[in-house]
């Protein structure tokens, strides 16, 4: 009876957490369906709804080519993280050399370095090779970027969960390397390439230090990149701004409702890191 | 047929030896192209930066001059770095502790079986998957002096609206907050993790022994939790240190200098004031402190994870 009491309080208190949390959302959704000239409190529900703000700013803010060039900046990061990530990590777990031993260290120095202080070295370089406001740069920087990570993780992986036998057993049947690594290894690595994606997804997707620096023209500007902007010439009329930014968070909210344990695993596994 | 039963027996055994600890091979080829990546992206620019700190770079000229220890001293004589250095600390202490706080007492609370733990997680962690950028604009909304929710609050209890974003005061402490609020989801994760990885075995005996419930969370849970705890600070820690966006978002970096950290003050001397060799001396600075911090904080909490 003193269980089912004190159980009920706790949830309640869980109920409140929940609802202080869901506060700046429900104040992004009022805000965003009222009109222009409702100054009505922020906390009341609009008396006429309006879905205006959102036609509006979804052609003011650009978000259209916005959303195509954060879809290919994030995809093909990805793909080459997970591609050249695992391919570096094989060698790292596997042989025991020194060469390979001072690699790794290489490797797990370079994730304690704050990208800050690259980052106005590496604009002029980027602007040197003639690469500023392209999209290849942008991908590229990001796959520098998480590559670390990556490989710390795939690494780990393979040493801890890939039995040997498997690829000693390719090696007698005549496989070589390359092939053993594609056909038999990384068809065993989906758990870890699903983190890898999810981290890539949120943090590429979500970038925006390094996307104010290289992405500063309209026609390759990211999702991040299109709100600040947005949001500079808006500033009087948040009703615009909070649709933007409603529509600009919908595609990740949505992946990660359905997702959710994924997210969560594929997360946390990149915070071990430190 | 002998002959080739030898052949064959013989093969393995030669690859065996090839193999052997000394002889086998680094395979280093499948690694080369991380490696260039990352010395181009990271290790490069991140050299040079160290010698442009010694110049007078504009950021865009072809010439400039050596100009040894001057940025160096300009930085330590300008006002602007102690309220950058106090700034950046705390965000990046300020909020490792509230969000260590908040995210165990969360963890706690949805260890329990419970009605709305699912639900109550999944709110509490959402924002981490949201750009802090856009998550700065919702905050904005909140704080926004005319028509913002919080003077809507305010209003309706009759209290005077304050001016949250644009007082040097109060800013800063905002920025914390609504950092920590974003991102107290994966330090709850973390701990929730350690919670379910300790044995009930123990608070059993603890309940035996007749231990009271705070004695069982300071000598069971905590100690426990320890390894959970050294993740947790240092990458709140880093995260707090390079934070951007949310400052961004929320203020500018200013009233003048006021809110800034490291990394919107070195945007800042870069783009708008064309102050390149201060800005990477500035960098210098903020990466020195990040690495001291984070070794302090992983060698503390290693010791403490040895001595539990």
């Amino acid at each position: 009876m003193i269980q089912n009491k004190k159980k009920g309080l706790l949830a309640l208190l869980a109920v409140l957490v929940a609802a202080l949390h869901a506060i700046p959302f429900y104040i992004l959704i009022t805000t965003s369906l009222k009109t222009r000239g409702d100054f009505s409190s922020r906390w009341a529900i609009p008396e006429y709804f309006t879905l205006e703000n959102f036609t509006i700013a979804w052609q003011e803010a650009n978000l259209g080519p916005a959303f195509v060039n954060s879809f290919i900046i994030t995809f093909f990061a990805a793909v080459l993280l997970i591609f050249i990530g695992s391919l570096a990590a094989y060698p790292l777990a596997r042989r025991n050399t020194k060469l390979n031993k001072a690699a790794m260290m290489f490797f797990i120095a370079i994730m304690v370095v704050p990208p800050l202080t690259a980052l106005v070295p590496l604009y002029q370089l980027v602007v040197d090779i003639g690469m500023l406001n392209t999209r290849t740069i942008a991908i590229l920087n990001n796959v520098a970027a998480f590559l670390p990570l990556t490989i710390f993780l795939y690494s780990g992986f393979i040493r801890s969960t890939i039995p040997k036998e498997l690829e000693e057993a390719a090696k007698i049947d005549g496989a070589s390397t390359i092939g053993i690594f594609f056909r038999v290894v990384f068809p065993l690595l989906k758990p870890v390439t699903a983190s890898v994606l999810i981290i890539a997804c949120v943090f590429i997707w979500n970038d925006y230090q390094f996307a104010i620096f290289f992405l500063q023209s309209s026609d390759v500007q990211t999702l991040t990149v299109a709100m600040a902007s947005f949001f500079g010439e808006n500033q009087n009329n948040l009703g615009l701004v909070a649709a933007a930014a409603f529509m600009a968070m919908i595609p990740m909210a949505i992946l990660f409702l359905f997702l959710q344990k994924y997210f969560i695993a594929g997360l946390s596994s990149g915070a071990v890191k430190g | 047929m002998s002959e080739l039963v030898e052949k064959s027996k013989r093969k393995p055994g030669k690859s065996t030896k090839k193999r052997g600890i000394n002889g086998e091979k680094s395979l280093w080829w499948m690694y080369l192209p991380a490696v260039l990546f990352v010395t181009a992206f990271i290790v490069y620019p991140f050299m040079d930066g160290v010698r442009i700190s010694f110049t007078d770079w504009n950021g865009f000229s072809q010439s400039f001059n050596f100009v040894g220890l001057e940025q160096y001293t300009r930085m330590f004589n300008d006002p602007t770095t102690w309220t950058v250095i106090r700034n950046t600390l705390l965000y990046g202490i300020g909020s490792t502790i509230l969000q260590n706080a908040l995210g165990l007492f969360y963890a706690l609370l949805l260890n329990n079986q419970i009605k709305f733990r699912t639900v109550t997680r999944t709110i509490v962690y959402l924002p981490v998957i949201i750009s802090p950028l856009i998550m700065g604009y919702i905050f904005y909304l909140f704080f926004a002096f005319q028509n913002g929710a919080l003077n809507d609050a305010l209003m309706f209890f009759g209290l005077d609206s304050i001016n949250a974003l644009g007082n040097a005061d109060i800013n800063p402490y905002i920025i914390v907050l609504v950092n920590t609020y974003q991102f107290v989801g994966i330090a709850m994760i973390i701990y929730l993790a350690g919670l379910q990885g300790i044995s009930k075995d123990f608070y059993e005996a603890a309940e035996i022994d007749g231990a009271t419930a705070f004695q069982q969370f300071k000598k069971i849970t905590l100690p426990m939790l320890a390894p959970s705890i050294t993740i947790n600070v240092v990458i709140n820690i880093i995260g707090g240190l390079k934070l951007f966006d949310v400052i961004v978002a929320l203020t500018g970096g200013g009233p003048g200098n006021a809110s800034q950290s490291s990394s919107t003050f070195m945007y800042d001397l870069y783009f708008s004031r064309q102050d390149a060799g201060y800005a990477a001396t500035q960098g210098v600075l903020v990466a020195f402190i990040i690495l001291i911090l984070s070794l302090l904080a992983l060698w503390y909490f290693k010791r403490k994870e040895i001595e539990a």
